[in-house]
């Protein structure tokens, strides 16, 4: 067996860390390759059933991130994303999901090498957790 | 200063009492219509009924200890529009604060309403209910019986069942956001049944009635405070219990693995306030193939599917409203503890926003809000 490779899903917002992302890919920045990206058009239609059904499928962590305060493309989808994740956050541990395991971050379209750097640290900090308790059984 | 009436009480029997005062609501044209939980023509039946003439409120029975639904939710489609006049609703705590709720998500609105309340000495299932009613003889008999039981101290416990595990850990069962409230805690019937005024509403409609002022009877604080100690002590090891049957995955399927997906707790909820449920919609009408693929990844795949899934998502979407009023057990068909679940996550939910679901109309329910400087932790302190 070889080291355990986590895998991430990342609901990310189409205005700021989608293009982020974008520009860590061309700019050729190493990340390692755990992560399924879904581009939204704003954090604030993450519903909290697309991260449950993530976590429970056996995803080992999730990402929500979005534009800055202030950046929203829709004016406050990231502030009600954030109270979202907060409500979630609140949810999740009481059932043994570690918090860790959910994470929430701002990164605008420029910073592609703050994307590259959260994709590092986050898939390391996964790696370290373990995987995710639905990954190992059939979730009823 | 809140005023407080007297109403009279002959034979002993405050629910006759509480039948004249609503006749003389409705004689004296102060209502168009009273909605009262009422004892139907069917034996031991007892439902939200919308009374209009006074001949009729015989079988009106606020005080039965039962209420098969959640009233918030008739009030709800009753209110939904403007229509001719008043109307009083009589209904019990929990109905109360599922209805502000409703009313703060624009699903009921509180303007032609009295609202009148009542100590809440709790209720039985509704299948507990019907042994309970059977063994007094008739609905009238077996709500003296219950009164007399609770408020003299010998307890609501019948046979081998007693009050709902919600109504035993509800420390909500004072109606303060009532415009009117009965005292039934701390009263000598033998004087009067006192009928507080909490709101203006209730004070204008006291002194309109003519009805004369009475002191709060000497024992009702020490009452109250018995029984929210007795509650709320009953609720917190409901918690502990609950948050240690579920505190990982494993232990959360075996707590809901009985569940067969009906979603009778998510029909029987007051505040489940969406007008379609994502669960019923087409999104959960998965391709065969997907369930092949499913099952293929871990060998085996329980049908139906989503169960957790389902839980999980409906306390992320309602826990914040959540009243404890326990009808989600209640109609449980398999007698899984929903309530205990609910209320467990619910009170760390509503923690965590600062909100108290049903406290007041003019706190913002917290998912229908936000504040530009907020929740840093969220984010990993960056805002």
């Amino acid at each position: 067996m070889g080291e355990f490779e986590p895998t991430i899903i990342a609901f990310v917002c189409n205005w700021c860390t989608y293009t982020a992302a974008d520009l860590a890919g061309t700019s050729r920045l190493i990340q390692p390759p755990n992560v399924r990206m879904i581009r939204m058009m704003c954090t604030g239609m993450v519903d909290p059933k697309y991260v449950i059904k993530a976590l429970l499928e056996g995803a080992d962590a999730v990402l929500v991130s979005g534009c800055h305060p202030g950046d929203c493309h829709y004016i406050n989808g990231n502030l009600k994303a954030r109270r979202r994740i907060k409500l979630l956050k609140e949810i999740l541990p009481k059932f043994g999901f570690d918090e860790r395991r959910l994470k929430m971050t701002w990164i605008g379209a420029s910073e592609g090498i703050d994307f590259a750097e959260t994709i590092r640290e986050l898939v390391a900090e996964v790696k370290a957790l373990g995987p995710n308790q639905a990954r190992r059984q059939m979730v009823i | 200063m809140a005023r407080t009436a007297a109403i009279e009480v002959t034979e002993g029997n405050p629910v006759k009492a509480l039948q004249e005062f609503f006749r003389t609501l409705l004689e004296r044209g102060k209502i168009e219509a009273l909605l009262v939980a009422r004892h139907l023509p069917v034996r031991n039946a007892v439902m939200p009924t919308l009374v209009t003439d006074p001949q009729q409120l015989a079988g009106a029975d606020p005080l039965a200890p039962v209420f098969p639904i959640n009233a918030a939710k008739v009030v709800s489609r009753l209110t939904r529009k403007p229509f001719e006049g008043r109307v009083a609703v009589v209904l019990r705590p929990c109905e109360i604060r599922a209805f502000i709720e409703l009313v703060k998500l624009k699903q009921g609105r509180r303007e032609q309403l009295i609202i009148i309340g009542m100590d809440c000495l709790g209720a039985y299932g509704n299948v507990d209910y019907l042994r309970f009613a059977a063994a007094a003889g008739d609905g009238s008999s077996a709500t003296l019986d219950f009164i007399r039981n609770a408020l003299e101290g010998r307890g609501t416990a019948f046979e081998d069942f007693d009050i709902t595990t919600a109504c035993k850990a509800c420390e909500h069962f004072v109606a303060e956001s009532a415009d009117l409230s009965f005292e039934l805690l701390g009263a000598t019937l033998g004087e009067g049944l006192p009928l507080q005024a909490n709101t203006p509403l209730g004070e204008a409609l006291l002194g309109e009635l003519g009805l004369a002022s009475t002191r709060e009877p000497a024992g009702r604080k020490e009452a109250v405070l018995d029984l929210l100690a007795q509650r709320t002590a009953y609720r917190d090891r409901m918690f502990a219990e609950t948050a240690a049957a579920t505190s990982d995955l494993d232990k959360l399927m075996s707590y809901l693995g009985h569940c067969v997906n009906c979603y009778n707790c998510r029909v029987a909820c007051p505040v489940c306030y969406c007008r379609e449920c994502v669960f019923t919609t087409d999104v959960f009408d998965h391709e065969p193939a997907q369930f092949l693929r499913w099952a293929r990844k871990k060998g085996a795949l329980k049908m139906p599917t989503d169960t957790v899934f389902y839980h999980l998502t409906r306390l992320a979407h309602m826990s914040t409203a959540c009243v404890g009023c326990g009808q989600c057990s209640n109609a449980c068909p398999n007698h899984v503890p929903v309530m205990e679940l609910f209320r467990t996550i619910a009170a760390g939910t509503q923690r965590a926003f600062d909100y108290e679901a049903g406290r007041s109309v003019e706190e913002e329910p917290p998912l229908s809000t936000f504040r530009e400087k907020e929740f840093f932790e969220v984010t990993g302190g960056k805002d």
